[in-house]
């Protein structure tokens, strides 16, 4: 299972001199499978280098994974090169909504005035799929998908293949209210199933805990929340994901400081996500249990 | 999933709706889909007679074993027509004032309004009651 960061800022892309470390593109993160399989988690503005990528491969059926749509989670869809390839197979799954189909959702962005094209007009063949209650199959893995706390209707990931396991939560707020964080039975803990053990958690850490405070309520999580709740999860890897766009280069180190300095256990500490980050979970056949590899690469910067 | 037993915590709808009753003075409880009171908030306790802390989960069938209900008139009520009872089994909000005796042995008259929540597919997930005492207190 390897997992490839396209885009990991919250809220709203930040590209410019500040952010050139972490990177400025909104939610996407690609998934290649054991069996060859591709899942692409989020279609944020990561999603366009990652088409231009696609388009290089042979064709392959496309499974994109939605958590929720909020614009930052799917706003680079638009701009994805498979939807407009002639025959491209895609999936795209997301979070039912007892008002509308998921179509129907993701049609009110892709149409006028909000975009020039409908929906309705794209070449590739599209298939939508609300996620299901119960775990499913994606190619060699095995998925399951919750509600989590955020606003709307969103759901967290949790891919499994073997005994590695890939959690996916980048828009989540379990603390809202709460106090005693650290005293919360995680019955009562949102996105718990998701994470639970987990060898990679990638979890929303977009505020300082002093910014969290004027932002309650707002579906985010303070880093500190973050490392709570991965503690909580007894996962064996955080990766803080979901940056705001306000934070430079400079204010992730010293959010990632900060949280490595609360982490409970020395190795492997908290990381903030950033685009190009390739995360190998499994690679050995015993597992590495030290935590997964990680290498770089440069996206592409070619426009579409 | 391997290591993951599915619903590892309540559902969503319910953990946000303890939350929100954790903060509230009105007396709140909840119900999960079977009808196992998962929660009373502090005002809600007084009723009890016990903190939630003591008493625990209780399924709806040794709901008698803490709470005496009967109507004013001291006639037993069924569960299934309790407030709670129907907005779990009928799906609807419901309204009644009772007479409650708690763990601490005291009667109370209690004005109880219950209302089913659905989640999406309209999945029942459980019950929220509110209760405030029928002359006027807030239980």
């Amino acid at each position: 299972l390897r997992a490839t960061i396209w885009g990991c800022r919250g809220s709203l892309a930040a590209p410019g001199p500040e952010t050139v470390a972490y990177g400025g593109n909104t939610s996407c993160v690609e998934l290649e499978l054991a069996d060859g399989s591709v899942v692409v988690l989020d279609a944020g503005t990561g999603i366009r280098a990652l088409g231009l990528e696609m388009a290089k491969r042979p064709p392959a059926p496309i499974h994109l994974c939605l958590t929720h749509l909020h614009l930052d989670h799917l706003e680079g869809l638009g701009f994805f090169l498979p939807l407009w390839t002639q025959g491209a197979e895609l999936h795209i799954w997301g979070p039912a909504s007892a008002i509308e189909s998921l179509d129907n959702r993701i049609a009110r962005y892709m149409s006028p005035p909000l975009f020039p094209v409908q929906l309705s007009e794209v070449p590739s063949q599209i298939t939508f799929h609300d996620v299901s209650d119960e775990e499913w199959r994606l190619g060699s893995a095995r998925v399951l998908a919750e509600a989590v706390a955020h606003r709307g209707p969103t759901v967290g990931y949790r891919f499994e293949e073997g005994d590695v396991s890939l959690a996916y939560i980048p828009d989540h707020e379990p603390y809202l209210g709460e106090d005693e964080p650290a005293s919360l039975d995680p019955a009562w803990l949102s996105g718990y199933g998701v994470a639970r053990e987990a060898t990679v958690l990638m979890h929303d850490a977009q505020y300082f805990d002093e910014e969290y405070a004027e932002r309650m309520g707002w579906g985010h999580s303070s880093f500190s929340h973050a490392v709570e709740f991965a503690r909580a999860a007894r996962v064996g890897e955080l990766v803080l994901f979901h940056h705001d766009p306000l934070h430079t280069d400079a204010d992730l180190r010293r959010l990632e400081a900060q949280a490595r300095r609360q982490w409970p256990s020395a190795d492997p500490a908290p990381r903030l996500a950033r685009e190009g980050m390739q995360l190998e979970l499994g690679t050995d056949a015993d597992d590495d249990l030290s935590g997964p590899a990680v290498s770089g690469f440069e996206p592409s910067l070619t426009p579409p | 999933l391997s290591g993951v037993e599915h619903r590892a915590h309540k559902n969503l709808v319910l953990i946000l709706a303890r939350e929100f009753a954790s903060k509230l003075a009105t007396p709140v409880f909840l119900t999960d889909e079977a009808g196992t009171l998962v929660y009373l908030n502090e005002a809600a306790e007084r009723m009890a007679g016990r903190t939630f802390a003591e008493i625990g989960e209780i399924p709806a069938e040794e709901w008698s074993e803490f709470f005496q209900i009967r109507e004013l008139d001291g006639t037993p009520i069924p569960l299934e027509r309790l407030p709670g009872g129907i907005a779990l089994l009928e799906r609807r909000p419901a309204h009644h004032t009772l007479a409650v005796t708690g763990v601490d042995g005291r009667r109370r008259e209690l004005s109880i309004t219950a209302f089913p929540l659905l989640a999406h597919r309209d999945e029942l997930v459980g019950v929220v009651g509110i209760y405030w005492e029928a002359d006027g207190g807030s239980g």
